[in-house]
Order: C-alpha cells, then structure tokens, then sequence
C-alpha cells in the first residue's frame, strides 16, 4: 500500500473548525464520490456516504471538524480576543499562528500576567497587525472563526502536522472506501461534525442511519513519552483496538471481532484502555434501542497541538483492519 | 402587566403551574391548538396562511430557586438549590414557601459570632437556614413539608432609565416576548413550547422537540450580563442598554451561522440595536433541541440581564422591546425564503 501523502496533506490544510465543516466536506465528496453509491448531507451537516450491501448495517464515523478559536470582541487597537471552539489549551496557544477562512493570519499573544500557571484563554489576545479597530473589521467579523497554521513534516515513518484529529480518521475511511471493490454489508460512511463540541454530529447522523453496528475511526494518545502518564499505547505499535474510554464501554462482541480479524490477518495491533476522552462512538452506541459499538484508533502524540505526530504504518495497519472488519457477518 | 405577572408567578424548575395558568389564559384564544405534554411543557401551534419552514419557538417558564431538605428540632428550615446559584447572593433574602407560600427569611450566624476565617468566606448552604418565625419542628411541620418548593420573594418594579428588577426575569422575559408574538396577528405557521426544567439541564425541551420535530427554532432568553465598570471590555458578555444579544456559541450548542447572519441582516437593514453574547459558557434549550433525531437549526436571542439568577434580575426594556421586534421582522423574512 502507498501512503497517500498528497491527500493527507491536502486533507490537514483543509480549514473547517466545527460548526463550519463545508470546506473538508467538498474536499472528501470529490475524493470519494466514485466509490460510493449514494451520498447525502444532512441537516448539521454531517456527510453520509452509502456503498451498499445485502447485509447489516453498519454506521462508520470519523469527525471532520477540527478543534478553533472564534473571535468575541475587537478592541480600538484592532486586537481581537476570542473564545474556544472545542478543546483549546491556553498554554499551547501561546505564541501558535492562526489562520481564518479568508487566509488572514493573526498570531495569539498574551497579556502581562505574572503567574502562568493561571493563564486562561481570557488574557490571550490576537494579532493580524491591524492598525485600529476599523482597519480589524475590515478583514475580521466578531463570529468568525480561526485555526492553528499548519505545517506538514513527514519523514520515512512519521508525520507531525496540526488537525490530524481526526483528518487522518478520515483519510483512513477514504482510503478504505477507495479499497473496498465491493461489500456484503450495508455501509455507511459517515464524515461527522461538530465531535470537538461534545460528539454532536455522530448523534444525529446514527439516529437518521439507525445502524446494527457502529465503528468510530479517531485519534488516541500515548504513554510513550518521557514520564508521561502510565498508558499502554504507544507509537508504531500497531493499530489500538479500543476496550474503554469516557465515552463508551465498546460492546464485548465489536472487540472480539476486531481482534479476531487483526490476529487472523496478522495485522500489528495493540489494546487501548483510555480514561479520558470520547468519540463518535460514544453517541452512536446510545442511539434509538443501543447499536453495539468500537472505535479503531490512530496512536498520537501531542493530541490538539499543531504538532500532533503519528506514524505511517500504524495507520496502514487501521485501513487494513477496518477493511477487513468490515468483510464480518455481525452475527450477534 | 403581564410581565409583572409573569415574574412574580413561582415556577422553581419542576413547578411551573402557574406560570403555566397564567400562560395559557393568555394564548389560548389566539392558538389553534395547544397541549400540556406529559412532563409540563406546553406546546402550541398557531396556524398560518403563510408556510415554510417548520419553526418552533422556545422559552423556557422554569425559574431558579430552593428546596426545603430538612427541619431542624428549632423549627428553622434547612434547604437545598435548584438550578445554578450563586450561594453568596442568598443570605439576608426573604422567600415564600410551598403552596400557600409562607413568608420567611434567609438567615445565617451574625457577623459577630463568626470567625475570622469564617468572614472571609461566602457563607455555604450548610451555614443558612430559613427563618419562617416558628419556635419547634411541630410547628414548622404544620406549615411546611420537606419538598416544598422555595421562590425568592422579589416584586416587580420599574425604575430609573427604562429598567425593571424583578426575580426570574429569565426567562419569563422569553416567555413574554412569545405570548406577545402568539396574541398578534402574524399570519405564519408556527409552533411554540414553553418549556419545563431548562435550569436543571435543558430537560423539558427535547421531549418538546421530540414531539414537534422542528426544521429551525428560535430560544427566547434572559441572558446573562456583565457590564459593570471594573470588567475588561471583552469580557462583557452582554451590556444592557445595547439590544437583544445573539449567540455565537455556548456550551450546549454551536448556533448555526446561516440563521445567524440572517438576524444580524435583518438587525442591520432595520436599524435595531443589536449585540453578540460574547461569552461560550452557559447553555439554553437549543442544547437539547438541536440534536433530537435527526437534528436541526437553532438560533437564540436574549434580553441581557444582569444579577441573573439572583432575587433581583435587572432588565432594559428598550431592549425587550427590540428584541421583540427583531423577532418579529426575523419570523418575516424567514417565510419570505430567506432560509432555504
């Protein structure tokens, strides 16, 4: 399998923080629109795409949406303050460029603050080096909505860029889909938003699609690193196979299934158990009567920073475990 | 006056009725139909000539308040909160209880007899008691149940520039603006819930929704302001005086942009002062509304208030009065095709 570099890269750069998914959601329309047999867009947003099939139903989400700043309030100096859209960390915003819609590029700052221990999003501030608050509202409209610039880096095995929560979610789905000749299961391929608001999209979107099954493609972190908290997952170890999160207790049978088909096909995987944090199929496993749910997930380092870091051949090993999961009866 | 009315009326989350009697005497010859559903909201559909959109306007009847938990052998009353708080605004309040609302006053060990420590701390609800002028638990007892519902005894009343201060302005100044648009003669086919428990966690509003199942909706709310004079400019959430104020996002719900810019068009080509709600956190109905089955649009408007859920909200009633006209032209240009 070649590693599709261009389409990852194109894939992170691609500005849609949640709430204003549109842009990623063309980008993936056209990337997968010859490999599907139906697609819709549904009332918040969330792309489903249909590649049908005789058997159960099964729901297949990674978000699209990426974690972003929307901007509050202009001052008579032209800086722009700002509040969270998803998961925003104070500390790692410090001195972070962002980005808007329309490519203006602010840099975020903070206020003179003695103990930094107690930074909060409230004392940092942004800058796009306008003069006053005229010149500001010219190119800034209180509402909008910026995010980290990005920069890709890939070498022989890794790749650190911003937003590969969850565009490599995504770009693990795409590249499934594009595998997939044809399917005995009736599959749903759902581009979800809004996940970084509190795993919105996935609700909705479940409830239209009423699956049998469901399975989550997203991010998780590592314990790999210098005295980081004890956590089994680690870099280049394999796909993760998740047990737990705060989301979701994945159904029993899901699990055996994915582990089953991991060791059958001798694809390199490890068990993830996560204390904190959720996904898609946290929604998706409570919809209408219960769908019995699992989540495969891309081992990463420095989750929501711009340097989040993975590597190349654990997310190969997630394509050709989902794609072979997905050949499963789910005979429950 | 009805919102004189509707702000004295207790409605503490769970006991809306008579918010809810009032609300009903005055829609219900100007709606089609209308329903009380199984937990307490009502639901309403006024028919229109005019159709688009299936649109539900929201406004939630419940106010924040107390509940009795326990009486002490010395007659005095200990209690519990119902809805967010702030436990520091509530000794030295005078409150009714229960149905037949029973006067009495919040009280607390006197300044005197505290310890230093003790002075610098925000007395905590274990500290206060309520004081309905009984001398034993018997003859507390004759009077008052554990359960009984607690409301801050708080009149209605205009003052200086255009304000009011009264209790449960939020969101009774919702439920005003949507009684007003019920009575007139808007001829656009609507539906409207008036909602229970919004401040124990948005939980009358998804069965309204479940049941109305809307395209769009509109959450009517008394929001909270922040304009005093020692906060940074941008962290005033809302000013009063400035006009109804409009989500971006908050901690239940990212409002959609397309409703948004509509309102801001239709705030800008009217002249009708408008302002952002610039702070995320919080959250109203739209939380629960926007991801019921298959999900929908919402937008929210609010009347700023401050010392919100507190016995003495402060409103401006210039701004109720835009933020009912807001309204008004909204719901116009929407029929007209304005959201596709």
């Amino acid at each position: 399998m070649e590693f599709n570099n261009d389409l990852l890269k194109s894939l992170v750069r691609t500005f849609s923080p949640s709430g204003n998914e549109e842009r990623i959601r063309n980008l993936i329309v056209n990337e997968i629109k010859d490999y599907v047999d139906e697609m819709e867009i549904d009332t918040l947003g969330n792309l489903i795409a249909r590649k049908k099939g005789l058997g159960k139903r099964i729901m297949i989400a990674g978000h699209m949406d990426q974690i972003g700043l929307m901007i509050t309030d202009i001052d008579k100096d032209g800086f722009l303050r700002f509040t969270n859209v998803g998961g925003i960390s104070p500390l790692l915003s410090i001195q972070q460029r962002v980005i808007f819609d329309n490519g203006i590029v602010g840099i975020i700052s903070n206020e003179k603050i003695d103990d930094k221990n107690k930074l909060k999003l409230e004392h940092l501030y942004i800058d796009i080096g306008a003069k006053d608050k005229k010149e500001a509202e010219d190119k800034i409209n209180i509402g909008d909505v910026c995010v980290y610039l990005n920069e890709y880096y890939v070498d022989e095995s890794r790749i650190t860029s911003g937003c590969l929560d969850d565009r490599i979610g995504c770009y693990v789905m795409i590249e499934t889909l594009k595998s997939l000749k044809d399917t005995n299961n009736d599959l749903y391929f759902v581009f979800t938003v809004q996940e970084e608001l509190g795993i919105r999209g996935a609700k909705t979107s479940a409830y239209k699609i009423n699956p049998d099954v469901g399975i989550a493609i997203d991010v998780t972190k590592t314990g790999d690193t210098p005295k980081a908290e004890r956590f089994a997952v680690g870099l280049g170890k394999g796909t993760a196979i998740k047990v737990m999160d705060k989301s979701v207790i994945v159904h029993p049978k899901v699990k055996d299934i994915m582990v089953d088909t991991a060791q059958k096909n001798n694809i390199k995987y490890q068990m993830e158990v996560l204390e904190h944090g959720g996904t898609d199929s946290g929604a998706i496993h409570l919809t209408r009567e219960g769908v019995p749910s699992g989540v495969i997930s891309i081992p990463t380092r420095y989750i929501h920073s711009s340097n989040e870091t993975i590597y190349k051949e654990d997310v190969e090993n997630s394509i050709v475990l989902l794609k072979e999961v997905l050949k499963n009866k789910f005979d429950f | 006056m009805l919102l004189k009315r509707l702000t004295e009326a207790s409605g503490v989350s769970g006991n809306e009725k008579e918010v809810r009697d009032i609300i009903i005497d005055e829609i219900k010859d100007y709606v089609d139909d209308y329903e009380i559903d199984k937990i307490g909201n009502i639901i309403v559909h006024k028919k229109g000539m005019k159709n688009g959109p299936k649109l539900l306007l929201a406004a939630h009847m419940d106010e924040v308040g107390l509940m009795v938990s326990d009486i002490k052998d010395s007659g005095l009353i200990k209690f519990i909160t119902v809805g967010g708080i702030d436990k520091r605004v509530l000794v030295s309040k005078r409150v009714n209880i229960g149905k037949n609302k029973i006067p009495g006053v919040i009280g607390a060990k006197p300044i005197h007899l505290q310890k230093p420590d003790e002075r610098k701390k925000a007395l905590d609800l274990k500290q206060l008691y309520i004081d309905i002028g009984t001398y034993s638990k018997e003859e507390t007892e004759k009077l008052i149940k554990i359960g009984d519902y607690i409301t801050f005894d708080s009149d209605y009343v205009e003052f200086g520039d255009n304000l009011i201060k009264a209790k449960a302005l939020d969101d009774r100044v919702g439920c005003s603006i949507l009684i007003k648009l019920l009575q007139s003669d808007i001829e656009y086919d609507l539906y409207a819930s008036f909602t229970v428990m919004e401040e124990v966690g948005l939980r009358g509003a998804g069965p309204a929704a479940f049941k109305v199942n809307p395209d769009i909706s509109i959450i009517l709310e008394g929001t909270t302001c922040a304009d005093l004079s020692d906060i940074d400019e941008h962290l005033k959430a809302t000013k009063l005086g400035d006009g109804p104020a409009i989500s971006l996002i908050d901690k239940t719900t990212y409002f959609d942009k397309e409703l948004r810019k509509l309102l801001v068009n239709v705030a800008k080509e009217n002249n009708i002062n408008f302002q952002y709600r610039k702070t995320s956190v919080g959250g109203n109905d739209s939380g629960s509304i926007h991801l019921l089955k298959e999900g929908s649009k919402t937008i929210a408007i609010s009347v700023p208030c401050r010392n919100i859920h507190s016995p003495i909200n402060v409103m401006n009633k210039l701004d109720y009065e835009d933020t009912s006209k807001l309204l008004e032209l909204y719901l116009r240009k929407i029929f007209e095709g304005g959201i596709k």
